[in-house]
């Protein structure tokens, strides 16, 4: 399982990255794997104002179907289209390519409530004991 | 994700070969079963194109002996017992009184002494709860806890287990079985499955099933076999349109609204429900089961409300994305006038209506090798493939050639007489 130091992490398994006071979000290396082979992912409309924990878009694996939380609130600046037809992105690159959406930050000390790396490792190891 | 436990989850006599190839582990009708390996898509094509091994010891096995036997058999489930010859599996339905589906289950006739039932994992208890009430005077065992049952599907499947055996597993034709040894231990061979491709359901006793799963898993490396999980286990059966119990069958549901006339014999020997079924054959079933295709973005899951013109007429019992087809596809029960062929229907997902067309069944339908260039016997059953389970049904272009060991005459150790599968695909 890879968790990049430099990103922050959500208890739902999103990771965040804040740049300039615009988030890239999107899903865990450990949720992906979790998933399994990603088959359809649904994203927000452009604009759409998100608060933190709203429902930012869904997942489906072949098995199953899992929401993904905005683990921060703001307004969506970009989705990533290339994911509508290419949803297997996520499993290959999780943290580069696959990631999901842009949103341009309400309050970025919402960021204070994620996660670091080292937290989000442990977490990870709690919830599988 | 991962979920915890408190360990109360059966296990199978598999359990540490899949820990130890890595696989992931859920809980599936109160077993701790594998759902993956090394992905679903992965192990999909790996049936699809190659081969494929599958722990399904979770399944049971119920056998109903004695004189009485084939009459406990005809009472006890829709299709007509008296066609089962010796060696010969049938896929059946257990019903009540009122039409509902207590399981499916496939029927194998060891001897007319000797038949058993392979039933869902799920459904064990009550199924032998049910049988056993319903038993007259046959005598019934319970033998899920000592069999172990392990399924090779695909189309390197014969190749494969033609290695560990003495048999010539070309002339096991669908829907029969037989006894042998599988890398010398004894084992009930029978020509099923639940995937929609050609295979083997592999019946062997419990402590050696080890032994067999590591010989199959070894004779077919080069083939490409792959294990497979549960996962793939459902999309394959989904893509043959097979019914999974508690999706397309459960109490409330009778098997003519699920479509599987061809296996209720209404103008046979009578059995449990059949005055019901009578009753609902002549007024028509309100429901019908149907394949669909999404034409729109989204994928249908169990659950989802299928809608036309605005309003609720019906539901989605399985969905999934096809691997094979590479789209979204779903069967579900709809309004009996809205089951027709190219009926555009939409599907609820997330409050979204996504458009979803009825289309013919089953989704998926294997390639068979073309018949020889002679003329066929007549003789052959062209049995009535009019469904979306006819897939197994018998045909078969070359001349049958008689197994070494019939079943019937094999049958002197009651050990090693086991039991069943769970899958259907033909036998009318």
């Amino acid at each position: 399982m890879q968790v990049p130091e430099t990103l922050r992490y959500s208890e739902e398994h999103e990771w965040v990255l804040i740049t300039d006071g615009v988030a890239t979000i999107g899903i865990t290396d450990h949720a992906q794997e979790e998933l399994g082979d990603i088959v359809f992912v649904e994203l927000p409309a452009l604009g759409a104002v998100l608060t933190k924990t709203a429902t930012l878009g869904v997942v489906e694996s072949v098995k199953a179907v899992s929401d993904v939380y905005a683990p921060i609130g703001g307004t969506v600046t970009t989705v990533n289209e290339r994911l509508t037809s290419n949803p297997e992105i996520i499993n290959e690159d999780p943290y580069g390519e696959g990631w999901m959406v842009k949103v341009s930050v309400t309050d970025t000390i919402e960021v204070d409530g994620l996660m670091t790396a080292a937290q989000y490792r442990e977490f990870v190891a709690q919830e599988k004991a | 994700m991962s979920e915890s436990h408190g360990g109360t989850w059966q296990r199978t006599p598999l359990y540490e070969e899949h820990r130890a190839l890595g696989a992931k582990l859920v809980e599936f009708g109160g077993w701790e079963m594998p759902v993956s390996y090394r992905g679903i898509m992965e192990e999909h094509r790996a049936v699809r194109t190659a081969a494929g091994l599958f722990d399904v010891s979770h399944m049971g096995e119920i056998e109903v002996l004695g004189p009485h036997a084939g009459a406990t058999c005809q009472r006890l489930t829709c299709n007509d017992v008296r066609k089962l010859a010796n060696g010969h599996v049938q896929y059946t339905l257990l019903c009540r009184e009122d039409g509902g589906v207590v399981d499916d289950v496939t029927l194998y006739r060891v001897n007319e002494q000797r038949y058993f039932f392979c039933v869902n994992a799920s459904n064990i208890a009550k199924d032998l709860a049910w049988i056993q009430e319903n038993a007259g005077a046959a005598t019934i065992v319970d033998r899920s806890a000592v069999t172990a049952l392990i399924a090779l599907q695909g189309p390197a499947a014969v190749r494969i287990l033609e290695r560990l055996t003495p048999l010539t597993m070309s002339a096991l034709k669908s829907f029969r079985f037989a006894r042998a040894e599988v890398a010398g231990l004894p084992a009930f061979i029978s020509r099923t499955g639940y995937t929609g491709e050609d295979g083997f359901e592999i019946y062997v006793d419990a402590p050696h099933a080890v032994a067999v799963w590591a010989a199959l898993m070894a004779a077919g490396a080069d083939d490409g076999l792959e294990p497979i999980g549960l996962g793939a286990r459902d999309t394959l059966r989904l893509e043959a349109a097979l019914p999974l119990y508690g999706h397309e069958l459960d109490d409330q549901t009778s098997p003519l609204a699920a479509g599987l006339t061809r296996f209720v014999k209404l103008d046979g020997e009578d059995f449990l429900g059949r005055s019901y079924l009578l009753h609902e054959q002549e007024q028509g079933a309100p429901r019908r089961l149907v394949g669909l295709k999404m034409r729109g973005s989204g994928i249908a899951r169990q659950g989802y409300p299928v809608v036309f013109e605005g309003a609720t007429v019906g539901i989605v019992t399985s969905g999934t994305h096809s691997p094979t087809l590479g789209e979204a596809v779903a069967l579900a029960y709809v309004s009996a006038p809205l089951a027709t062929l190219g009926t555009l229907l939409a599907i609820q997902v997330r409050g979204r209506a996504v458009p979803a067309e009825v289309i013919p069944t089953p989704f998926y339908r294997r390639a068979r090798p073309a018949p020889a260039a002679v003329p066929v016997p007549e003789a052959l059953p062209t049995s009535g493939a009019d469904d979306e389970l006819t897939e197994e049904v018998t045909t078969d272009p070359v001349a049958p050639i008689e197994l070494t060991v019939p079943v019937d005459e094999a049958d002197t150790d009651p050990e090693t007489d086991d039991v069943p599968p769970a899958a259907p695909e033909g036998e009318s």
